[in-house]
């Protein structure tokens, strides 16, 4: 393999990772969907306090998988945010709200109350899991896009990129997109509840909770294996480079023979699902089984990225344009150059030191679980 | 007006709005972040709970104002894809780097330490507790650092070449970008501009509760930590805004031009103090430009050049060629007309180079390649019809640059006599109430202040996105002005509505706690 080629698949292998800890993560997002139907405001209050202290990390992982993207693969930023205006606006909609309503919701003087701020991320909660699901299922199931770079040059039309007239819309309308966005909506209640169970020290709330697991968690996987067998069964195209000339063709189930080329990642996959299977099966029937969070975590991070993987590796364009197959995006197509990639490869060097300081963070702050007494006491709080 | 003229309106407009918005919270950020830093280590060293009482004060403040800029913040980051697509392709490959930097590098510790600085009072120690308070004052600055590489490099492109078989520019050099003049000067200028927004702030607040003879102890600790940040700020945001003006008459001497409404240059030139321009004055005729002025002789020449005698040329001596050497001398090079034939030539080098690459003609594409490369430079004025489309808004370049100069000095003068009288004076509660409704009246003026400095930069840049290479039309997204009406009126009533509650949280919260006995 080039060095090239071999930056552009470390880079899509980053990508993956950072889509499968924002994928995690979303148990913020599910745990906002749940506030509103919370027994008492006390509960509520723990909720959101648990909750509190990691929405900036989520937060902050969808910023950074964007800047991540936009400095890896450009041609995607280009093509997919200016096109899908109104998925991602509405997705940056809701993030706006959430970025607010943690701090405003109990301030006196917030103008609106605080159950407008509970709404908010309710919202936010509901349109972040769904709509990034959407956006994620456009990597398989292809957008309505065409590309012609030349259009540079037309000074009444200069844009490179043109979209179908919805604008994103239709993607959300397409049951596949959305069958994947629901899901993830569910799998982030259920780690939510999860993560309520782990954070929480309260026997009510342990026992909403667990409750919450079963029912999330059973929709979940429902949907879940709906998505894979219909993932699985999907058409796609191969893309072959000859003399630096692409060309696609279209191939039956293209996502079922690229877990079948590579083993690993249908490993990976095997190995996710099981561990999320363990913590939903576990936190279940064992009684106060608490860090179903962590394996239901690492299980969703594993499937996540091995999805990532068969969208993109193994000459798939993780981009396929319904409009006109030659307009899709790949690995190869899309990327920044092997400048930007090298400078930016060094700047990953410092992944580790950032992932162990997050790590003892979180550790310190959540080294004693959230209590009803502490939600009384003058601490800062939300 | 056209389809795609009021698709780039509306998107340059949707783009300001987002991107001032985010400024009122921004620089209070970066400000009050310091200031409550400082006031947490002189706590851990002395362990005066009054100083604990001060800090937590102000880091509520800080965290209310905090959530408002991360949510107007995260629309500028993806602003670049879904309103300036092209931009995103012609210069990703460049730009996207500073904006994943800034992710990795001070976003994650901004998020991650903020956490640990509201929840980790009791569960942290206290030194870790400080260590994240500084931690999340630093991660703000490395935020404010790399995407002031990136707006510099917009300024200032370079670093780069251009890829004609990606129709698009690659970097070749990133130091070149992250050690620029332009960001260094403009990281400098707007970070500390950030400690004088904050320092008046603290002081005006401070001021009131002095005027309402609450919390006094607590108000004057805090103006004393405030005045020295504060000071600080101003003289280093002044020394940069000067380096800034050198920098931008070498490098973008139309904007420079603009701010001063100079239409036509002179050896020895005055900088205008006060002035009103000519409303009716256009590019090329004969009118005045001012209507009234009271200037400074020689100013603007030592302001650009450093040189009393030293030309400076104005927008009509720029449109017809006149440019400075580094040396300060002045030459004749292309006037805009030549640079627009230029440009047109460096397009339609570049289709031949497509149409030559697709049918494999390799002798025709080194032709069209080597035609590329000599006019090359002049690629963004391609997609001009006239010079005249090259001048930025004058009036709204030139009142914003004297709104915050004039205001700039103010600042310099307002943090000298804070100080003296909160040192000097005897009684300076009782004493001094005139200086403490013109602190709180200030309050508004350095916002207006912090502002003006972006209108400066921004508007004074226009019509290009990049400088030279890609004005605002080629830059655009391929969607419906409609679409973008409908997203600006979404943005501008959130952002109100949240801005409301922000400043009726923020005021609420000061005048309830100010009523307790925080020492």
């Amino acid at each position: 393999m080039e060095t090239y080629e071999l930056l552009q698949s470390y880079w899509w292998l980053l990508i993956s990772i950072l889509g499968a800890a924002l994928v995690f993560l979303l148990f913020v997002q599910g745990g906002q969907t749940m506030l509103l139907g919370a027994r008492n405001d006390l509960q509520r209050s723990m909720m959101v306090n648990s909750l509190g202290r990691k929405w900036e990390l989520s937060f902050t992982t969808l910023v950074v998988f964007g800047g991540a993207f936009f400095a890896s693969f450009p041609l995607f930023y280009s093509v997919s945010f200016g096109g899908a205006y109104w998925l991602w606006i509405l997705i940056l909609l809701g993030f706006v709200l959430q970025a607010v309503s943690y701090e405003f919701r109990k301030k006196s003087g917030n103008v609106y109350g605080t159950r407008t701020f509970d709404t908010f991320l309710c919202i936010n909660g509901v349109l972040g899991c769904i709509l990034l699901g959407v956006a994620v299922g456009t990597f398989f199931f292809g957008a309505e896009f065409t590309l012609h770079k030349g259009n540079l040059l037309d000074t009444g039309a200069p844009a490179i990129a043109s979209w179908s007239s919805t604008h994103g819309l239709e993607a959300i309308v397409c049951w596949k997109n959305l069958l994947l966005g629901v899901a993830v909506l569910f799998l982030a209640r259920m780690q939510a509840a999860m993560y309520f169970i782990n954070t929480i020290d309260d026997i009510n709330n342990y026992k909403v909770q667990r409750k919450a697991v079963l029912v999330n968690g059973g929709v979940f996987v429902l949907l879940f294996v709906t998505f894979l067998a219909v993932l699985l069964t999907a058409d796609g195209y191969q893309v072959t480079v000859i003399d630096g000339k692409e060309t696609f063709e279209a191939v039956p189930y293209k996502y079922l023979q690229n877990f079948v080329d590579m083993w690993w990642a249908l490993a990976v996959l095997l190995i996710g699902v099981a561990l999320v299977l363990y913590a939903y099966v576990t936190t279940i029937f064992r009684d106060h089984f608490r860090c179903g969070i962590w394996y239901s975590g690492i299980g969703t991070a594993l499937v996540v990225m091995s999805l990532f993987w068969v969208a993109g590796f193994n000459g798939t364009p993780y981009y396929p344009s319904l409009l006109d197959p030659a307009s899709s995006l790949t690995i190869g197509n899309s990327s920044s150059s092997p400048f930007t990639l090298t400078v930016m490869s060094w700047v990953t060097v410092i992944i580790p030191f950032v992932v162990a300081y997050i790590a003892y963070a979180w550790y310190s702050l959540n080294r004693e679980p959230i209590t009803p007494d502490e939600m009384s006491s003058d601490d800062h709080k939300y | 007006m056209n389809d795609l003229t009021t698709l780039v309106d509306w998107s340059r407009a949707q783009f300001a709005l987002t991107a001032m918005y985010h400024w009122l919270f921004v620089p209070l950020t970066l400000g009050l972040s310091v200031i409550v830093a400082i006031m947490e280590s002189i706590y851990f060293k002395n362990r005066d709970p009054r100083w604990l009482a001060t800090t937590k004060f102000w880091m509520t403040i800080f965290g209310i104002n905090f959530a408002m800029g991360v949510a107007t913040g995260i629309i500028l980051e993806f602003e670049f894809g879904t309103n300036w697509s092209n931009y995103s392709w012609f210069v990703g490959d460049i730009f996207g780097a500073p904006l994943a930097i800034e992710g990795l590098l001070a976003f994650f510790m901004e998020a991650t330490f903020i956490a640990v600085m509201f929840f980790g009072w009791k569960k942290v120690s206290p030194r870790f507790h400080l260590a994240s308070t500084w931690l999340t004052a630093i991660g703000a600055s490395l935020s404010a650092l790399w995407i002031l590489v990136a707006n510099s490099w917009m300024q200032y492109p370079v670093g780069m070449e251009f890829n004609p078989d990606d129709m698009r520019n690659v970097m070749n050099d990133f130091w070149a970008l992250v050690l620029s003049p332009v960001a260094i000067n403009k990281f400098f200028h707007s970070v500390l501009s950030g400690w004088t927004l904050a320092g008046v702030f603290v002081i005006g607040v401070s001021a009131w509760m002095l005027l309402k003879k609450r919390n006094v102890a607590m108000a004057v600790r805090s103006i004393k930590v405030a005045g020295w940040v504060g000071i600080a700020g101003i003289l280093a945001t002044l020394a940069t805004g000067d380096g800034s003006a050198k920098v931008v008459s070498e490098v973008q001497p139309m904007k420079l031009a603009a701010m001063e409404g100079l239409y036509k240059g002179s050896c020895g030139q005055a900088i205008v103090g006060v002035g009103i321009l000519n409303p009716d004055k256009q590019v090329g005729d004969d009118q005045e430009p001012y209507i009234f002025d009271i200037s400074i002789p020689y100013g603007l020449s030592v302001l650009a050049e450093g040189d009393p005698d030293a030309f400076v040329p104005g927008v009509e001596d720029i449109l017809a060629g006149i440019e400075l050497t580094p040396e300060g001398d002045t030459i004749k090079g292309d006037s805009y007309a030549q640079r627009i034939e230029r440009g047109k030539a460096a397009h339609d080098a570049l289709r031949r180079f497509d149409v030559a690459k697709s049918q494999g003609d390799e002798n025709a594409m080194q032709q069209a390649r080597a035609d590329l490369d000599k006019d090359f430079k002049y690629f963004g004025y391609g997609y001009f019809d006239s010079p005249q489309e090259a001048v930025p808004d004058i009036p709204m370049t030139f009142y914003s640059f004297h709104i915050m100069v004039i205001l700039g000095g103010y600042f310099l003068l307002f943090y000298i006599v804070v100080l003296l009288l909160v040192y000097k004076k005897r009684n300076f509660v009782e004493r001094n109430k005139w200086l403490h409704y013109i602190a709180i009246i200030s309050i508004p003026l350095v916002w207006i202040c912090s502002e003006a400095g972006w209108v400066v930069a921004e508007v004074g840049r226009q019509p290009w996105v990049i400088e030279g290479l890609m004005p605002a039309r080629a830059a655009i997204s391929n969607i419906p002005a409609s679409s973008v009406i409908v997203t600006f009126t979404l943005f501008a009533v959130i952002f109100t509505g949240l801005l409301i509650a922000e400043i009726s949280i923020m005021t609420k919260y000061i005048s309830r706690k100010s009523q307790e006995n925080i020492d």
